[in-house]
C-alpha cells in the first residue's frame, strides 16, 4: 500500500517520535517501499488459518503471591532523569 | 595458528597449566592492544581482573565448576549490574542495569569471568552492526567487510582471538548471521530454553540467547549452562534438560537430513551453493542420508517477520520516555515535549523506522491487514516444517545469500538488507533451533556460512550433526590471516 504523507505524521504521532521535514520524507518512501513488499503476503489464503501469536504453546503462568526481597531505592533510581525524596520526579501531568 | 577452545582451556585450567588470572590477562592484553582494529567491544570489564582472582581461589579449593576460569564476552543488550548496558543505542548510554540477567547469573555460578560487553546493531536491529551509536565493528577477517549483525560485537572478538567464546542473541538471525561471515559456530536455541530475564526486549516472542565460539563442542558447554527453566521468564520451558556429553562423537549413521532445492536457486552466491553441496557430501560420506526437496512457504518468511518483530518493537520500545532511565533531553517544555525529545534524539534511524512499521502494522483499521496476516502467514510456515521434520531429522541451509558485504554497502537500501534475512528468520517465528557453523572460504578469502535446522528441542542431535562435521573437516580451525603476520 501507498503511505502518504499525512498517514505517516499520523503514526509518528502514535509512535511518539518527533520526525524531520528530511525524516518524514524519507520515512515515507521506505514505509511505502517496505510495505508495497509485504502485500506479497495476500497471494496466500489464510481465511481458515488460526494466528499463531506464540510458539511454546505456554499459558497463563501463575506463582504464589509471596513477598520476596525487592531491588534497593537506590538502583532503582540511579539513571533516572531527577529525584526528589527518593522518588522519580516528572514533569507536571494534570493542569 | 587456530585459536584456544573453551574446552582446552578448561582442560589446561584442571591440570593447574594455566589460572583465571593468567588467562583473562591474556585476553585483557588482547583486546587492549587488538580491538582499536575491529571495535567489537563497547565496555572491557575492569573487574575481570578481580574476579578471575576469587575462581582461582575456587579452583585451589577444589570447586571444579562446568566453566571455571574460562573468559567470556557477553552482548550489551544483555543486563550486567557492574557493567553499562547501552543496546549499542544512545538513548541507554551509561545505563546501569539494577540486576544481572540470569544467563550472567548462570555464567557466574558457572566460573566464568566476563571479559567485557559487545558491540551491536542497535537494539539488535540490523544485520551489520552498523547501526550502532558506538560506531562499526569490523570483520577480522578483511576489516573492510562487515561483522554482520546484529551480535557483529561478539562474533568479531571470537573470530580475533579477543575471547574464546560469547553470548550473542538471536531474533531473526542475529547469532548465526555473524558467525557465518565471521567463520564461527553458533546456536540459535529452541524458543524458552534459556531465559530472556534480562535480555533488552526487541521481539519478544522471537528473541533467544545463545552461544558463539569456534566449536560445537563449546557452543553445546555454553549452552549446557546458561539454558533452563526461570521463574523469572514465564515464557522459559520447564524439564530443559540439555545433555550434550553423548552428542559429542562422529556417529551420525542413518541420520537423515533434508536439504531444500529452492534454498539453492537463484539469489544464492555460487561460492556458498558450492560450499553446502560440498558439506552435503560430508555428510553423506559420515553415513548420513541426504534427500533434496521443496522447503514452501520461503518467499513468505521475511515479510511476515518483518511486520511481527516490527510490532513487537514498537510495543517492547514504548518504555523508553526519557524518565526513569536512558537518555534525558537537556531541556524540555513540558511532558510531551520530554517524551518525544527523548526518543526523537535517543533512537537511530533503522530503529525509528522499525517502531514506525511495527506501529502502523498495530494501528486500528491495518492490525487485521498487516499485523494478524502476518501470525496467519506464520503458523502456515510453522505447518511447513513440522511437515519437513516428520521426514528429516534436520535441514541443510544456507545461512546468508552472500559473504559479508563491505562497510557501507547495505543500509542505504533498508527493504534489500530486510531481503539477506531470507534463509534466518523463519527459524525465529516457528521457535526451532539452527545450528550455524563454518563450511569453507569464497575466492576472496572471506569465510561460508551454513547452518543446520532441526525439530523443537533437537539441540542434542544438532550438535551431534555439527561436532561430526567438525571432527573431519578444518574450517572452523582457520583464523584470520592477517593476525598470524603480527
Amino acid at each position: 500500500m501507498e503511505i502518504d504523507r499525512k498517514m505517516v505524521e499520523y503514526v509518528a504521532e502514535l509512535a511518539k517520535l518527533r520526525l524531520s521535514e528530511e525524516e518524514t520524507e524519507q520515512m515515507q518512501q521506505d514505509l511505502t517501499k517496505v510495505l508495497q513488499y509485504m502485500d506479497v503476503l495476500n497471494q496466500l489464503d489464510t481465511a481458515s488459518v488460526e494466528p499463531l501469536t506464540h510458539v511454546s504453546g505456554v499459558e497463563n503462568v501463575f506463582r504464589a503471591d509471596k513477598a520476596a526481597a525487592s531491588f534497593g531505592r537506590d538502583k532503582i533510581l540511579q539513571n533516572a532523569i531527577a529525584v526528589e525524596d527518593g522518588c522519580f520526579k516528572v514533569p507536571q501531568t494534570v493542569e | 595458528m587456530r585459536e584456544q577452545t573453551a574446552k582446552e582451556l578448561r582442560e589446561k585450567l584442571a591440570a593447574g597449566e594455566a589460572t583465571a588470572c593468567g588467562l583473562t590477562k591474556q585476553y585483557l592484553a588482547k583486546i587492549a592492544a587488538g580491538d582499536a582494529a575491529y571495535h567489537a567491544f563497547n565496555t572491557v570489564n575492569e573487574a575481570a581482573a578481580a574476579r578471575a582472582a576469587a575462581v582461582d581461589k575456587q579452583l585451589a579449593a577444589g570447586l571444579a565448576t562446568p566453566l571455571a576460569g574460562v573468559p567470556i564476552a557477553i552482548k550489551d543488550n544483555i543486563a550486567t549490574e557492574d557493567m553499562p548496558t547501552t543496546c549499542s543505542s544512545k538513548i541507554l548510554e551509561g545505563f546501569m542495569s539494577p540486576y544481572n540477567a540470569t544467563v550472567v547469573e548462570k555464567l557466574t555460578d558457572a566460573g566464568a569471568v566476563i571479559l567485557g560487553k559487545t558491540n551491536m546493531d542497535e537494539f539488535a536491529m540490523g544485520s551489520t552492526t552498523e547501526t550502532s551509536y558506538t560506531g562499526v565493528t569490523k570483520n577480522p577477517w578483511n576489516t573492510a567487510k562487515v561483522p554482520g549483525g546484529s551480535s557483529g560485537g561478539s562474533a568479531a572478538a571470537v573470530a580475533a582471538g579477543l575471547a574464546p567464546v560469547a553470548l550473542g542473541s538471536d531474533t531473526g538471525g542475529s547469532i548465526r548471521q555473524p558467525c557465518a561471515y565471521c567463520g564461527l559456530t553458533g546456536i540459535k536455541p529452541t524458543y524458552g530454553a534459556v531465559s530472556r530475564y534480562g535480555l533488552l526486549a526487541y521481539g519478544s516472542s522471537l528473541d533467544q540467547i545463545g552461544p558463539i565460539a569456534h566449536t560445537a563442542a563449546d557452543c553445546a558447554a555454553v549452552l549446557q549452562v546458561i539454558a533452563g527453566y526461570d521463574e523469572k521468564d514465564s515464557t522459559s520451558a520447564k524439564n530443559v534438560n540439555f545433555d550434550f556429553s553423548t552428542a559429542l562423537h562422529d556417529n551420525i549413521a542413518g541420520k537423515k537430513i533434508g536439504l531444500p532445492r529452492n534454498y539453492l536457486g537463484e539469489g544464492l552466491n555460487a561460492e556458498i551453493r558450492a560450499g553446502i553441496l560440498a558439506a552435503a557430501e560430508q555428510f553423506a560420506a559420515l553415513g548420513a542420508e541426504i534427500e533434496e526437496f521443496d522447503m514452501p512457504m520461503m518467499d513468505y518468511a521475511v515479510p511476515a517477520y518483518y511486520i511481527i518483530a516490527s510490532a513487537e518493537a514498537s510495543s517492547n520500545l514504548s518504555r523508553y520516555d526519557g524518565i526513569k532511565y536512558g537518555y534525558h533531553p537537556e531541556s524540555f517544555s513540558d511532558l510531551e515535549d520530554l517524551y518525544l525529545s527523548a526518543r526523537s534524539e535517543g533512537f537511530g534511524p533503522e530503529v525509528k523506522r522499525r517502531i514506525m512499521l511495527g506501529t502502523f502494522a498495530l494501528s486500528s483499521g491495518y492490525y487485521d491487514a498487516y499485523y494478524q496476516k502476518a501470525l496467519k502467514v506464520r503458523a502456515l510456515i510453522r505447518q511447513a516444517f513440522d511437515a519437513a521434520f516428520d521426514k528429516y531429522d534436520a535441514i541443510l541451509s544456507p545461512v546468508a545469500p552472500t559473504t559479508a558485504p563491505n562497510l557501507g554497502e547495505s543500509l542505504s537500501d533498508p527493504l534489500a538488507m530486510y531481503l539477506s534475512d531470507i534463509y534466518t528468520v523463519a527459524i525465529n517465528l516457528v521457535g526451532i533451533p539452527a545450528i550455524s557453523l563454518p563450511c569453507g572460504f569464497d575466492a576472496a578469502g572471506m569465510p561460508i556460512g551454513m547452518q543446520l535446522l532441526g525439530a523443537v528441542w533437537s539441540e542434542e542431535k544438532l550438535v551431534n550433526l555439527a561436532h561430526a562435521y567438525q571432527m573431519h573437516t578444518d574450517w572452523h580451525e582457520q583464523t584470520p590471516t592477517h593476525k598470524e603476520a603480527e
